[in-house]
């Protein structure tokens, strides 16, 4: 807003992010947007591993040796993260836009449950993954 | 645009600190948001330790008993004491509330933090410049649209259609909402925000009102309604207990209902 009298200082912005005690539906809200970034960049790992198929064994193997490293695991546990958070994310969107869950107390409950829901599926893919000797 | 740090001339410094007054046994520490327009520099946390047995309960107390016997500088807005006319709407403790309605004991922490409503521009103190808030709400047309002609006595209404505005009418525009949103923060300009939001769908919602379909009209914008993510502070902040979110999905739902 423009000062009213000229030549005045120009007012200051009141604090927001630097003073906001947070709730849990903020950080839900947020973690979806981070989380569909990260699939983007999952996508572009999906990618390059059909490159990879697609171009003989040797690429292929190098390949699944580069995600099957520690690094590799690593970044594919984040990416099995992220896909569950989005999910259970896209899932609590989905009861909004039919109008359900929208007091707070509830939309607080949704978000902690896809938290702790994305943790404990992530997880129990990893261990199920580990049992079948696919680690 | 996202802007996760304040503009230079924004950014908080530390203030004077004010002792309580001696022999005071039950004290308080408030750190407050002071900014004098008059005096060069950037605004500053004061921190005031308050005889809280010489006050009464809520924060709008704390804050006039701070400006008869501790520091007559300080500024903010307050008129009805409670909770209808909307004027002492500050960010307490992180949150976002109506100071003559919420006890100072309910906010948690050792010290509890006042400042003006978030990301707005400061006149002086807890003073926040509103003129974009109060300039969006008029932009929804907020009165009764008509063309047949008008009736002999009211528009009538049934107990039903009446029974819609439940929860919308009672918004008292403080802005809390508005305020609380970071979606708003990062693009106030465009966005209308949920307290407007919440009163174009009241209404969008009157069964007397024959603009239905030009309030959604106006509505149907990338930035204006959809900017929206329901991040669900608005509702976690109101202090009349509505909630925005809901009815800004209502306004979305009815502009989908309206094509298919």
């Amino acid at each position: 807003m423009a000062n009213a009298t000229p030549g005045a200082k120009a007012r200051p912005l009141s604090p927001h992010a630097q003073v906001w005690r947070w709730h849990v539906t903020m950080a839900a809200s947020i973690l979806n947007r981070a989380t569909g970034a990260a699939l983007y960049g999952g996508a572009i790992i999906l990618m390059g591993w059909a490159l990879s198929l697609a171009s003989g064994p040797v690429a292929y193997d190098n390949y699944m040796g580069l995600l099957g490293s520690i690094p590799g695991k690593v970044v594919m546990f984040g990416l099995t993260l992220s896909v569950f958070y989005h999910l259970f994310a896209g899932l609590r969107h989905l009861a909004w836009d039919s109008g359900k869950g929208f007091a707070p107390a509830t939309a607080n409950q949704t978000a902690w449950a896809a938290l702790i829901g994305s943790g404990v599926a992530s997880v129990a893919v990893w261990v199920l993954a580990g049992f079948m000797g696919k680690l | 645009m996202v802007q996760l740090t304040l503009p230079k001339n924004s950014t908080v410094g530390k203030g004077r600190h004010h002792p309580a007054p001696a022999g005071a046994k039950n004290v308080k520490t408030f750190k407050v948001y002071r900014y004098d327009p008059e005096t060069p520099g950037n605004p500053t946390w004061d921190t005031y330790d308050v005889d809280v047995d010489a006050c009464g309960p809520m924060l709008l107390d704390v804050l006039i008993h701070i400006k008869n016997t501790m520091d007559s500088t300080l500024a903010f807005r307050r008129s009805c004491r409670e909770g209808v006319c909307g004027s002492c709407a500050m960010n307490v403790g992180g949150r976002n509330t109506l100071a003559c309605t919420h006890g100072w004991e309910e906010v948690p922490g050792k010290e509890i933090q006042i400042s003006p409503l978030p990301s707005q521009p400061v006149v002086k103190d807890l003073v926040a410049d509103l003129t974009l808030f109060y300039a969006q709400y008029a932009s929804i047309e907020p009165w009764l649209h008509t063309t047949t002609p008008e009736p002999q006595g009211e528009w009538k209404q049934s107990e039903e259609d009446r029974a819609k505005l439940d929860g919308l009418y009672e918004c008292i525009l403080c802005a809390c909402c508005t305020t609380s949103c970071p979606s708003y923060w990062w693009n106030g300009e465009k966005y209308l925000g949920p307290a407007t939001l919440l009163q174009a769908r009241r209404w969008i919602v009157d069964s007397r009102d024959e603009a239905t379909g030009e309030r959604l009209d106006a509505l149907e914008d990338p930035f204006k309604l959809y900017r929206c993510h329901t991040i669900m502070n608005c509702a976690q902040v109101c202090p009349k207990g509505l909630n925005p979110a809901k009815a800004i999905s209502e306004i979305k739902a009815m502009l989908v209902e309206r094509v298919v």
